[in-house]
């Protein structure tokens, strides 16, 4: 069922500019060439039954009920499968149609009888709706002496079992009309094709995967299918739990950075279903399992609710009102900064957070603290990004619209893995496949998009992890010295004497393929074919994610990334450009509101005077003109003594963070850890004061996607410890003695749109108005900027940069013979502090390390087997799942489970710009032992041993 | 703040842009890195590191860090 304000028009829209006219019931309209008869005379306002039909799915013809009469044509053509044509009269009610369209009704209520009482689709089921369009109660079929009996499972030969075995969803085969239209979901929505219609005839049924249970099958559980069926076969179980959902709000989901617009349908206050929006500009109608289904952590037992405060780790949490913690907080950090300096405190922002909320802690920090000691979780994900896309182009953002990728031939893939981290574009990716793009993939791991039964990658570029650097001067070295070079876009669009002194460097024998093939360990041939497959495509897409920024070399890939880009002329119109998959929702957002310590918002460096005269006429401060501390600075300070407070909005840097000992010794050593969060996350456990948060769908604000879109994230729910995020924020600043003063988010958005000149035309009325806005959005793009450097670069002439391959200091050796990859699942989101807390824990409950077969043999690990896993910095244990997706010398583990310590083994080194960890390389030597460690044993029983029983986790987490 | 891992960062910095510009140019390339991206305790304790004569610093890093010094200790205006 889709969402109970959705306007369904029956067909998708066409894309043609050509307009036709045509009558519809006697009346004149046009609409563009291409436009089904059904979509236009939904258009019209007239609506045509149907029942295989909605405006997400092709046209499919099969239920027989959109019939429609046109003149000049011979019988009854189905709408749905009609498309316009100039001077086409359409009739769409007669009596002979009425009685064609009753007589369909009947025969399929015989099948599905409309005892609709107690059904989760009552009043918002389609065939429930066309019975009472046609006046049909009963079908005839049924009703009388002279008919067959009704139609059972026995006499289809089929099974009218429930499958209830995925959580969030029921199959009734009892109520399916077979329409197919979940089977075309999964396959032109989804693009996994677990769904089949099996069987012929009467047995005709829908069947997951080869007649498997939905939780068994290939199912990704999107909810795609449940979305589009039109009746309760496929139906969330949420809504048996609920009255009928009575109000549907648009809001944007928290999870990764594609930024899903979704539908929360709410009964009683409380959200009884999420389903996509299918206006949603970003996602385009789809969500993923994630933010589908698992938002259930909102109200789990486990939201911190009360503010708590202590004097010592080793005492126990107090409740307080909501005053004497923010008192307690502001005095101390007061007492701080006169004790140690004002440098002595910072605070760190969320990309889980709202815009708005973000502006707010970077303000309370640069304008209350009164220093540049703010930083973001984003220098742990895409810092690189904000760098090297600064450099070379002159914006730290990406700079296409997800929708781009259709018009791509070809598209680079590197160091991300869309399946699991960005569902919602990969389906999107993949009907971009499917549709004749070509797939190059450079990553150390088989991801599904290597080679899928509906997708094959041209290429995987299997390199070793740590060789991007040398692998994109190879691609360059190709497109240089094979004359792939776009001369005449670089001689307008670049700087040519840093052009001319990259081409030299790349042009070098020892960036070649050949020469690097040791490096990578891809063959040479592989290389240069992909590299001419990029170079030579009418319009080359390269999307990355962390696999390219979590090195020591991140931004180095970047800049090459961008200078491979600009080469090969692939930067300024749809289909190419370089696109930055952003790991969490908001983290473009948060660094465009100036989370980085050296950067005002705008990416704007601290030390210009008039920016930053800007914001002290704003504010009323005086700012600091010197860059504060980066987050790992932030450690080293702590533990050099002179750090000593930090506020901290939603962000576990204690688990996400590199080198936990470390981190944990950085915290343990602070006089004073405020922890903002929803949950008592590893971090909170190092705090002095709790301030318990709200969830996405207690707040308003916006969220900017990882294509600069602003969505709008709307109250559902009041705030469950009674206050939003912001005001938290806000009330902080003023016990600070910096006066803030915001009655709604709004008003914090005017106050962003006044000082960021890529804001300016940004007002929560325009969002209401267009849906979305993609920044830049200003008096020269009233409406937005879907691709950036269209004409030329934000920084006028492109720069290229010279990038010198320079191996990691994490290498393999006699003692750490294997490197340690990390990545994570689809059904599992960061440090899992939300996706743990919901049903999605039956599909991953325990982070894996997989390992090569020929690893393992050698060291006699079988699947399943713990194994200890030791590097430089530490040790854990996790069990072992052998599998060939990794090369051999390679190893590679998830790290959404804090029990799991994958952060416990990688190591302190970072990006050489940016200090972003070099998660992805860790040198390790790993054995088969009995048991994981005692910490690990000890974790479950201790870990919320200090906390009230009512913030206990429950025993299945 | 770790003494070596401040002078490896330093060398980090130092191995992107030495293959780009002369030495002297590149070491003025790292000093206006770390003028932008480092924070103040960071920058003296790099500077008091280099005047100690004990980081192990590469010729890049060791120059830049010569010109941070040089800043510092030249008269205002």
């Amino acid at each position: 069922m889709y969402a109970i304000d959705h306007h369904d028009l029956g067909t998708p829209p066409s894309t043609s500019q050509t307009m036709v006219s045509i009558e519809i019931d006697g009346r004149p309209f046009a609409v563009p060439e291409g436009t089904s008869v059904m979509r236009a005379a939904a258009l019209a306002g007239v609506s045509i039954p149907k029942l295989c039909a909605t405006d997400s799915l092709k046209s499919f013809g099969s239920c027989r009920l959109c019939l429609v009469e046109i003149e000049g044509r011979k019988g009854y053509p189905a709408s749905c499968t009609t498309l316009v044509a100039d001077g086409m009269k359409v009739r769409t009610e007669s009596d002979k149609l009425h009685q064609l369209r009753k007589g369909v009704v009947e025969l399929y209520v015989s099948e599905h009888p409309l005892e609709c009482e107690g059904c989760p689709a009552d009043k918002h089921c389609e065939l429930q709706d066309m019975a009472a369009v046609h006046g049909v109660t009963g079908s005839p079929y049924i009703a009388g002496d002279s008919c067959p009996p009704r139609v059972t499972a026995e006499s289809r030969a089929i099974s009218y079992q429930t499958d209830t075995s995925n959580p969030y969803f029921n199959f009734n085969p009892e109520l399916c009309i077979v329409c197919s239209r979940c089977v075309r979901a999964c396959d032109e929505t989804q693009g996994t094709l677990a769904l089949t219609i099996s069987g012929r005839g009467l047995a005709s049924q829908v069947a997951a995967s080869q007649s498997e249970s939905f939780v068994e099958s290939e199912c990704v559980s999107c909810g795609a299918c449940v979305e589009a069926c039109p009746t309760a076969a496929l139906s969330e179980k949420s809504l048996l739990s609920f009255t009928k959902p009575t109000q549907a709000i648009t809001t944007t989901c928290a999870y990764c950075g594609v930024g899903c617009s979704l539908k929360a349908e709410v009964a009683d206050g409380k959200v009884a279903r999420m389903v996509p929006n299918r206006d949603g500009h970003a996602n385009q109608g789809h969500a993923c399992v994630k933010g589908r289904f698992a938002y259930g952590y909102a109200t789990h037992a486990d939201r911190l609710t009360k503010p708590m405060i202590r004097a010592t780790l080793s005492d126990p949490w107090r409740e307080v009102s909501w005053d004497e913690a923010i008192g307690h907080a502001a005095s101390e950090f007061k007492r701080i900064q006169a004790k140690y300096g004002r440098g002595a405190v910072g605070g760190i922002t969320s990309s889980r957070c709202t815009n708005e909320e973000t502006w707010l802690v970077q303000k309370l920090v640069r304008a209350a603290f009164g220093n540049n000691n703010v930083d973001t979780c984003a220098r742990v994900c895409h810092s690189p990004t904000g760098y090297g896309l600064k450099q070379t182009l002159g914006e730290s953002a990406g700079t296409q619209a997800f929708t781009s990728v259709m018009k791509a031939n070809v598209v680079l893939l590197m160091g991300a893995n869309p399946t699991e981290g960005h569902p919602v574009f990969a389906s999107q990716l993949k009907r971009a496949l499917r549709a004749g793009a070509k797939l190059i993939v450079i990553d150390p791991r088989e991801i599904a998009l290597v080679n899928g039964p509906h997708i094959k990658a041209e290429h995987h570029l299997q390199l070793r992890p740590g060789t991007n650097v040398a692998m994109i001067n190879a691609l360059a070295h190709v497109a240089v010295t094979e004359g792939f070079v776009k001369d005449d876009y670089v001689a307008a669009r670049c700087e040519m004497a840093s052009f001319n002194k990259w081409r030299e460097f790349v042009a070098q024998e020892r960036n070649s393929p050949e020469a690097v093939e040791a490096v990578t360990g891809v063959p040479a041939a592989s290389v240069r074919a992909a590299a001419r497959l990029y170079a030579s495509a009418v319009n080359g897409a390269i999307y990355y994610g962390l696999g390219v920024t979590e090195h020591s070399q991140g931004s180095t890939t970047v800049l090459g990334i961008a200078n491979l880009a600009m080469a090969t002329g692939n930067i300024g119109r749809e289909g190419v450009g370089v696109n930055p998959l952003r790991g969490q929702n908001n983290v473009q957002g948060s660094c465009d509101m100036g989370s980085f310590p050296h950067e005002l918002p705008g990416y704007r460096h601290v030390s210009d005077n008039a920016v930053r005269g800007s914001f002290e006429a704003v504010w009323g401060v005086t700012l600091d003109n010197e860059q504060g501390l980066r987050i790992p600075n932030m450690f080293e300070a702590a533990l050099d003594g002179t750090f000593k407070g930090m506020y901290i909005q939603g962000e576990d840097i204690a688990q996400s963070d590199p080198n936990t000992q470390h981190v944990v010794a950085a915290l343990t050593s602070l006089e004073c850890l405020v922890v903002q969060d929803i949950f008592m996350c590893e971090t909170a456990k190092f705090a002095h004061v709790l301030l318990p948060g709200s969830s996405f769908l207690e707040k308003d604000g916006t969220f900017t996607n990882a294509e600069r879109r602003i969505s709008r994230v709307r109250k559902v729910m009041e705030p469950l410890p009674g206050l939003a995020d912001w005001e938290v924020t806000m009330r902080l600043a003023n016990a600070l003695g910096h006066p803030m003063h915001y009655d709604h988010p709004s008003q914090i958005m005017a106050e962003i749109a006044s000082l960021m000149p890529t804001f300016t035309g940004v007002t929560y009325e325009k969002l209401e108005r267009l849906g979305s806005i993609q920044w830049p959005c200003n008096d020269a793009a009233p409406e937005g900027t879907p691709t950036m450097h269209i004409d030329q670069f934000v920084r006028g002439k492109g720069k290229f940069f010279v990038t010198e391959y320079v191996p990691t200091r994490e290498r393999s050796s006699s003692r750490f013979p294997l490197l340690l990859t990390t990545g994570r699942v689809l059904t599992q989101y960061n440090v899992g502090a939300q996706t743990r807390r919901t049903e999605n824990n039956v599909w991953h409950s325990e982070d894996r390390v997989e390992i090569h077969p020929h690893d393992a043999e050698n060291r006699g690990i079988a699947d399943g087997d713990w194994i200890g896993i030791t590097s430089r910095a530490g040790e854990t244990v996790l069990r072992a799942q052998v599998t060939d997706r990794v090369q051999p010398g390679v190893i590679y583990t998830t790290f959404h489970f804090p029990e799991s310590g994958a952060n416990v083994v990688t190591t302190e080194n970072s990006d050489w710009a940016t200090n972003c960890p070099e998660y992805k390389v860790t040198a390790v030597e790993v054995v088969k032992v009995d048991k994981p460690l005692d910490w690990q044993i000890r974790f479950r029983q201790n870990r919320d041993a200090r906390l009230p029983s009512r913030h206990k986790a429950p025993a299945a987490v | 703040m770790h003494a070596e891992q401040l002078v490896q960062m330093v060398n980090d910095i130092s191995a992107f842009f030495a293959p780009q510009f002369p030495e002297a140019e590149a070491a003025a390339e790292v000093a206006g890195h770390l003028k932008r991206q480092w924070e103040k305790r960071m920058r003296l304790q790099i500077v008091e590191i280099l005047n100690s004569g004990e980081g192990a610093f590469s010729p890049v890093g060791r120059a830049a860090i010569a010109l941070l010094a040089a800043e510092a200790t030249r008269p205002a205006g």
